[in-house]
């Protein structure tokens, strides 16, 4: 469609155009959960800044301690969960908005994506063998 | 890629300049943006010194006044000159605005005067706004109701539902807003721009109206809609001081409203 209404020579008319091939029926998840995770994120950044500041320069064995502790494992495991599912979304709406080629765009959203989920997996396991 | 450089054929070079009659007192220049496509040559930047003593205060008075004195084949759509007609809706001073309401003091220094923004240009300041046109169109922007209207009366609303129009009714289709939005310039042809969704939500709002979910149906949609990110060009540049992006938010509201 981008290819379409780009080039001069397409002889479609402006309308058919306009209505392309649709209205995806969707997108609304996608703008709400940004909303609701940023929302999460103002109180579980404040705690996680906090927690930090308070580890600074502190043994390992305090900050395994800190973390095994069931509440703090919980926490981050929220903090991580909504910020990597936040950062995922946000950039995919930048790749959205700045890629115009449907392939490099399919591809650069799933590889933000993948590597998000990736990254999820990684910090949840390593948070849960911690604590476990 | 968006696009964030012009086109070879599109760069701007500077063209020439129409001097004041001599004994003028209060000189301004206007740079006024300059394209001819049976020319063959690229856009230029005309400068014209205009005498504010022989002109009418607002920027469309310079503009008519070149015309009618200067040159006459300056090119550009004007009609009401009250702002409310919305043809010649152009960017001045680097803001998009209605020359018919832009008085020519509130510009400091030269008054720079070029098409609306990121749209194909026709000639001069005159762009082509026909696929605008259609993506209006697109959102079916009149009443749409199965009940028939009572056959001696109009449909009626209450005076708290009226004014709920208020804000929306009075636009002018003059498409600043549309064309100042960045979101606009990169993805204007699937992302419908705010004076489109403006209009859509004015149906939505509007209680006489039948077929505001249909309407939400069509436009929910990650590029027609969420391609808002409420950067607020388009409040700040409409010259009637209306506020899109609000309008653009309820529709929000509305999608999230109907999930449950």
């Amino acid at each position: 469609m981008a290819e379409d209404s780009a080039s001069i020579r397409s002889l479609r008319s402006p309308l058919g155009r306009a209505r392309g091939i649709g209205s995806a029926k969707g997108g609304t998840r996608h703008w709400w959960m940004q909303r609701v995770t940023s929302i999460a994120l103002l109180p579980l950044s404040i705690w996680l800044i906090f927690s930090l500041t308070r580890l600074m320069g502190a043994d390992y064995v305090v900050v395994l301690e800190w973390i095994g502790n069931t509440f703090n494992a919980v926490f981050l495991l929220a903090f991580l969960t909504a910020a990597l599912h936040h950062a995922a979304a946000g950039l995919q709406v930048v790749i959205e908005d700045y890629v115009r080629d449907e392939l490099k765009r399919f591809a650069a959203i799933c590889a933000v994506n993948g590597l998000a989920v990736l990254m999820w997996l990684a910090a949840t396991l390593s948070v849960l063998r911690i604590a476990l | 890629m968006a696009t964030f450089t012009l086109p070879k054929n599109s760069t701007i070079g500077t063209g020439k300049t129409h001097k004041a009659p001599t004994g003028a007192k209060q000189v301004k220049n206007f740079k006024i943006y300059r394209w001819d496509p049976d020319s063959g040559e690229n856009p230029r930047n005309d400068t014209f010194e205009i005498d504010l003593d022989q002109c009418g205060p607002m920027v469309l008075d310079a503009l008519i006044k070149i015309k009618n004195e200067v040159d006459s084949t300056l090119t550009f759509r004007r009609s009401c000159r009250e702002g409310i007609c919305g043809s010649c809706s152009m960017n001045i001073d680097g803001l998009n605005t209605l020359a018919c309401l832009k008085p020519i003091d509130e510009v400091k220094g030269d008054v720079r005067i070029n098409p609306l923004p990121h749209m194909p240009v026709v000639k001069d300041l005159v762009p082509d706004l026909s696929q605008i046109y259609a993506q209006l169109r697109s959102v079916e922007p009149w009443l749409k109701s199965d009940t028939p209207p009572p056959p001696d009366a109009e449909r009626l609303q209450s005076k708290e539902e009226r004014a709920k129009l208020d804000g929306l009714w009075e636009c002018i289709l003059c498409f600043c807003c549309s064309t100042s939005c960045p979101s606009y310039w990169w993805n204007g042809d699937r992302y419908l721009g705010p004076a489109v969704l403006l209009q859509a939500y004015r149906w939505i709002a509007d209680s006489r109206d039948e077929a505001t979910g249909e309407r939400l149906d069509n436009l929910e949609d990650p590029f027609r809609l969420y391609r808002c990110h409420t950067i607020m060009n388009c409040t700040r540049t409409c010259p009637k001081g209306l506020n899109p992006a609000q309008a653009i938010g309820e529709i929000k509201k509305l999608m999230v409203e109907r999930q449950g």
